[in-house]
C-alpha cells in the first residue's frame, strides 16, 4: 500500500536514516512521539504517532504502554489523548503498545529516588536528569507501578492528541483547499464554518500522508471536555458481562493446561519424583521437574522449583498432580522462622544504628537536653499480595519463538526472562498482557512467567496454561517484608518537641544505597522537627520479599503516625493541632490536615456506633507518591474484642484530579486494602514454610466490615500526582490511634489485636 | 455423557462426574466468565445459579447438577441483571474486575429474592464475595440503585 509505505518514509525517515525530511525537522533526542519503528498496521488502518491510529471505520486505537490492574489507567490516559484529540469519546478503543522506549516509564524511576520533595537542590536536579536520560535510552523501561503513570504520560499523551488533531485539521485544510485555522474539531469530526465536515475516519489517510505538525498547542484547561471530568471506566462493559479476558481465561487453539506444586519450603527444589501413578491417569501429557526461577528485579529471594502436569483439561492436570509423589530437597530455608527473623531484626537495632537517610540538627544532643523523652518499638509482619486472579501465565513456544499471555507490570522485563528461559533471542517473544486480575506489585515478577516457559518448552509446540492454586499462590509469593522500627522523640520543658529520632531495621529490596527508597515514608513527610535523624540498617533474610502497594510506605506511615499520635499525647496536645505545629510552614499538608478534621468534626463528640458501642477518632497524615492524604478514622469495639471501623472521612489533594470518580475509586480501593492488612494481614513462617495458604487463614476484609468511606478531594491546579497506593499507608495509625483514643490501649504492632 | 442445561442451551459433557462444575465450564466448555479464585468455596469467584440459587462451582461436582439449570455470567439476563449492569456502570463498580462476575451473580439472586434488601441483606447475601480492589462500598450503593431501578 503505497500510501502505507510512504507515510512511514516521512514519519520514521529520521529513525531509518537520520536525515532531514524538508518540511519537517528532526525530532529532538527527548521526543516520545514516534517511535524508532513503524507501529504494525491493520488494512484501512494510520498511525499519526506513537501513540494513536485511526481506522476507516473511524475507530480511534490509542497506543496503551501501561497494565490496567484495576487503577483505571486504561481509561485515564485514553482521556488525555483523547480530550486533546477531540475525539468522541464512544469512538476510542485501546491497543496493547509495541516495547519502543518512547513508551519507557520515566517517572516511575525518576520519582523513586529517595530525594525529599521539597527539596530542590542542585544534586538533586542532576541525578534525576541524568537517570531520566539513562530510562529513556535503555530498551524496555516499560513499567506500570509506582503510581507513576498518569505523571509519566500526562504530557506525552496530550502532546499526541494534540498532534493528531493538529495532522487531522491539516488533512481537512487540504483537501477542502481552505484555511487550516478556520477548522475545527469536535466529537472526532472536522468541521468548517462553511458547513463542510469530515469524520477522523476520512481524513486519516490524508492526515498520516502529511508531515508531523510541528507545534501543537495543549488546550488550555478551561477547555477540557474530558480531563477533569467523571468520565466512566472503558472497560466497564467487558468486566460486567462475563467477556473480559484475563491472563487465566486466555484461549489460544489447542492449549493444554498445566497445574504445578512448588516445595512446600521456600528456595527448596525437588529431589525426585515417582509419577508412576499419575501419568496413567485421564488426559494427562506429561509430568515434568522445574527448576527454582526468581521473582526477578523487584524481588529479592530464591526462587523455588517443583513438579508440573501437562494435561488436556485444567482438571485432569490438577486431579493428577495429586497423585505425584515427591521427595523435596527443602534447601537453605528449612530452619527458618519469621519469628527469629522479626525478632532478629529487634536485636540488631539493640547494637546498630543505621544508615542516615535524614538528618538534621543535632538529635544526640536535642535527646540529651530533654526534659521528657518517650520511646516506642513498633513492628509489621510479611504479607501477601493476595490478588484474586492467582498467579498463571500460558505460554507457546513454537519454529523457535514464543507467545506469552501473562498478567505483567513489566513486558519488556517479561520478554528477557522468558528468552532466557527458552534460549532464544527476545525479539521473538512476544508479549500479549490481557486484563489484569489485582497487581499491587506482584505482577513485577518473573517466577511464574519462567515456570511457564519451561513448562511449554516441553510441550512439543502446543501453548501450555500454567495455573497455580490459591495454596501455591499464597505460600509462594515475594512478601511485603517484615520490620521493625524504633522512635525516639525528646521535648523541651515547655513541652515542645525538639528531637524525632526514627530507626527501621528490614529488607532495603536489594537497592543500592543511592537508589534505597526504604524510608519513605518515614524521611519525606513533611514534619518540620527541629531535630531529626531518621535511618535505616538494612538486613536481608531468606524469605522472599518484593514490592507491594505503597512499597516503603506502608508500614513508615504506621511507624510515624503512631508515634507522632505518642508524642502529641506525651506532650499532652491535640493530635490534630500537634501535627499542625509540625506542617505549619507547608501550605498543601497543613491544608489537608485542617479540611480532614473539619469534615470530621474532630473534637467534637462522636456518638455510639449503630449497636452502641462508644465510638472514637484516630488521625493519620501522610505524604506519598506526591499526593498529600489524611485519613479520620471512627472506631468502636465489639463485645469480642473485635474492631469495628465505621467509617473513614478520606481527604486528598492530588493535584489538578484527572478524573475525580476514578480517583476516589482508587483512594476507596486502597483504603480497604490496608484495612485488611491493618486488622488480618499476616505471613508467618516456620521451617521455611508459609503458614497462611487460603482466604480462612489470610482473610481479607469483606463486605459485611467495609466502612461507609467518605472522600474529599481538594481542588487544584497544581501538577496531578500518584493515587494507585495513595489510600493505603495511612489506614492503618489512624485506626491505631483511634483505639487508643478509645481504649487507652498503644498498639505497636500489625496486625492490630485488642488485648484483654 | 451427562447433559447440562446451561444458559438456556442443552451441551453434553465429557468430563467426569466428579469434576467441579467450574472446571467443566472453564475447561471444557470455555465458558470463562467465571472465574477461579479460590477452590475451596471462600471467595465467591466462581459463583453461578442454579435454578436461580447463587452457588460456588468450584465445591459444585459436576454429579450433583443434573436436571438443574445452569446460568453463568455470560447468559445472566433479566431486569435484576439490566438494573444491576446499569447502576454497576453508573457507579463505576469495577476496578480489576476479576471478582465482579461473582458479584452480580449474588447480587442478582439477592434482588430475585429481595427486591429492596437491606443493608443487612446486603451483608449477608454478599459477604461471601471477597474483593482485593475494595469495590464493596460501591458494590453495595449499585445494589441499592439497582432496587430502585427495578
Amino acid at each position: 500500500m503505497a500510501d502505507f509505505k510512504r507515510r512511514h518514509f516521512i514519519q520514521y525517515t529520521v529513525g531509518a536514516a537520520g536525515a532531514l525530511v524538508v518540511g519537517w525537522s528532526i525530532m529532538p533526542p527527548r521526543q516520545r512521539l514516534v517511535p524508532s519503528d513503524p507501529l504494525p498496521l491493520a488494512p484501512g488502518q494510520v498511525a499519526l504517532n506513537g501513540w494513536v491510529k485511526i481506522s476507516s471505520d473511524n475507530t480511534v486505537k490509542v497506543q496503551m504502554c501501561q497494565a490496567e490492574m484495576g487503577q483505571g489507567i486504561h481509561t485515564g490516559l485514553a482521556t488525555l489523548l483523547a480530550d486533546e484529540m477531540d475525539a468522541a469519546w464512544e469512538q476510542v478503543t485501546l491497543e496493547q503498545s509495541t516495547l519502543d522506549k518512547i513508551y519507557n516509564n520515566q517517572a516511575e524511576i525518576v520519582d523513586s529516588l529517595p530525594f525529599q520533595p521539597d527539596e530542590n537542590g542542585y544534586t538533586k536536579r542532576a541525578v534525576r536528569w541524568m537517570v531520566a536520560k539513562l530510562i529513556r535510552e535503555i530498551p524496555g523501561a516499560i513499567g506500570t507501578g509506582g503510581s507513576s503513570s498518569v505523571n509519566d504520560l500526562w504530557l506525552p499523551m496530550r502532546e499526541a492528541g494534540a498532534s493528531a488533531r493538529a495532522a487531522l485539521i491539516a488533512a481537512a485544510a487540504d483537501i477542502w483547499k481552505l484555511p487550516a485555522n478556520e477548522c475545527r474539531t469536535e466529537s472526532g469530526r472536522v468541521l468548517h464554518a462553511s458547513g463542510k465536515s469530515a469524520s477522523f475516519g476520512e481524513l486519516a489517510v490524508r492526515a498520516g500522508q502529511l508531515p508531523i505538525p510541528k507545534n501543537v498547542t495543549l488546550k488550555d484547561p478551561s477547555a477540557f471536555t474530558l480531563i477533569g471530568k467523571p468520565v466512566r471506566r472503558l472497560d466497564n462493559s467487558a468486566k460486567i458481562n462475563g467477556s473480559g479476558i484475563y491472563g487465566i481465561d486466555v484461549l489460544p487453539a489447542g492449549l493444554l493446561h498445566a497445574s504445578v506444586t512448588m516445595c512446600p519450603t521456600l528456595g527448596g527444589k525437588v529431589a525426585r519424583i515417582d509419577a508412576a501413578a499419575a501419568q496413567s491417569l485421564p488426559g494427562v501429557r506429561k509430568i515434568l521437574v522445574f527448576a527454582p526461577y526468581g521473582g526477578g528485579l523487584t524481588t529479592m529471594g530464591a526462587g523455588t522449583g517443583g513438579v508440573a502436569v501437562i494435561a488436556d483439561t485444567p482438571y485432569h492436570a490438577m486431579r493428577a498432580l495429586k497423585k505425584v509423589t515427591v521427595d523435596w530437597d527443602h534447601g537453605p530455608a528449612a530452619d527458618l522462622s519469621s519469628e527469629e527473623v522479626i525478632d532478629g531484626l529487634a536485636q540488631m537495632l539493640d547494637s546498630k544504628s543505621g544508615k542516615v537517610h535524614y538528618e538534621h540538627g543535632d538529635v544526640e544532643a536535642a535527646l540529651k537536653s530533654s526534659a521528657k523523652t518517650i520511646t516506642a518499638e513498633y513492628r509489621v509482619p510479611y504479607l501477601a499480595h493476595a490478588t484474586m486472579e492467582p498467579m498463571n501465565c500460558t505460554v507457546q513456544f513454537k519454529d523457535g519463538a514464543a507467545t506469552v499471555w501473562a498478567a505483567t507490570q513489566v513486558p519488556a522485563f517479561a520478554r528477557n526472562a522468558v528468552a532466557k528461559v527458552l534460549g532464544i533471542k527476545a525479539d521473538k517473544v512476544t508479549i500479549v498482557i490481557p486484563f489484569v486480575g489485582g497487581g499491587f506489585g506482584r505482577r513485577a515478577s518473573m517466577d511464574f512467567l519462567c515456570q511457564a516457559a519451561a513448562i511449554a518448552r516441553q510441550a512439543e509446540g502446543a501453548p501450555v496454561q500454567m495455573i497455580w492454586s490459591r495454596e501455591q499462590d499464597m505460600t509462594h509469593d515475594y512478601y511485603r517484608p517484615a520490620f521493625v522500627s524504633r522512635h525516639l522523640a525528646g521535648f523541651d520543658a515547655q513541652g515542645k518537641l525538639i528531637a524525632w529520632q526514627a530507626t527501621t531495621a528490614g529488607s532495603s529490596m536489594g537497592m543500592p544505597s543511592f537508589m534505597d527508597g526504604s524510608s519513605k515514608g518515614a524521611f519525606d513527610t513533611g514534619y518540620e522537627f527541629p531535630n531529626a535523624r531518621i535511618a535505616h540498617q538494612s538486613a536481608d533474610s531468606l524469605i522472599p520479599i518484593g514490592i507491594w502497594r505503597s512499597v516503603a510506605h506502608s508500614h513508615n506511615a504506621f511507624f510515624t503516625e503512631s508515634f507522632i499520635d505518642e508524642a502529641a499525647v506525651a506532650a499532652g496536645q491535640d493530635p490534630v493541632g500537634f501535627r499542625a505545629a509540625l506542617v505549619a510552614r507547608n501550605p498543601r499538608l497543613l491544608r489537608v490536615l485542617q479540611r480532614a478534621a473539619e469534615l470530621s468534626s474532630w473534637g467534637q463528640p462522636l456518638p455510639p456506633a449503630p449497636d452502641g458501642a462508644k465510638q472514637a477518632r484516630g488521625i493519620a497524615l501522610h505524604r506519598c507518591f506526591g499526593s498529600v492524604i489524611a485519613n479520620v478514622a471512627e472506631v468502636s469495639v465489639a463485645a469480642d474484642n473485635k474492631i469495628r471501623v465505621h467509617r473513614v472521612i478520606c481527604v486528598l489533594d492530588c493535584g489538578f484530579p484527572l478524573n475525580p470518580n476514578l480517583i476516589r475509586q482508587q483512594v476507596e480501593g486502597g483504603i480497604v486494602f490496608g484495612l485488611s492488612a491493618a486488622l488480618r494481614g499476616e505471613i508467618t513462617l516456620e521451617k521455611g514454610r508459609v503458614r497462611q495458604s487460603n482466604f480462612h487463614n489470610y482473610a481479607p476484609l469483606r463486605i459485611n466490615e467495609c466502612p461507609l468511606i467518605e472522600t474529599d478531594i481538594l481542588p487544584s491546579n497544581e501538577h496531578h500526582e500518584g493515587i494507585g497506593e495513595t489510600g493505603t499507608p495511612s489506614i492503618a495509625p489512624a485506626v491505631a490511634n483511634a483505639l487508643f483514643a478509645l481504649t487507652g490501649q498503644r498498639l505497636r504492632s500489625l496486625p492490630l489485636k485488642l488485648a484483654g | 455423557m451427562p447433559k447440562l442445561k446451561i444458559n438456556g442451551q442443552t451441551v453434553a459433557v465429557n468430563a467426569e462426574l466428579d469434576t467441579p462444575l467450574l472446571w467443566v465450564l472453564r475447561g471444557e466448555l470455555k465458558l470463562v466468565g467465571t472465574k477461579f479464585g479460590c477452590g475451596i468455596a471462600l471467595c465467591g469467584a466462581c459463583t453461578v445459579h442454579l435454578d436461580g440459587e447463587a452457588v460456588r462451582s468450584c465445591v459444585t461436582p459436576l454429579s450433583s447438577v443434573r436436571e438443574r439449570e445452569v446460568t453463568t455470567i455470560e447468559g445472566l439476563r433479566g431486569k435484576e441483571a439490566d438494573a444491576l449492569r446499569q447502576a454497576w456502570t453508573e457507579i463505576d463498580v469495577v476496578q480489576c474486575g476479576y471478582c465482579q462476575p461473582g458479584q452480580l451473580m449474588s447480587a442478582s439472586a439477592l434482588l430475585k429474592k429481595k427486591p429492596h434488601p437491606s443493608d443487612a441483606d446486603v451483608d449477608t447475601a454478599m459477604s461471601g464475595n471477597i474483593c482485593r480492589c475494595g469495590t464493596y462500598p460501591r458494590i453495595r450503593a449499585a445494589i441499592h440503585a439497582a432496587a430502585g431501578l427495578t
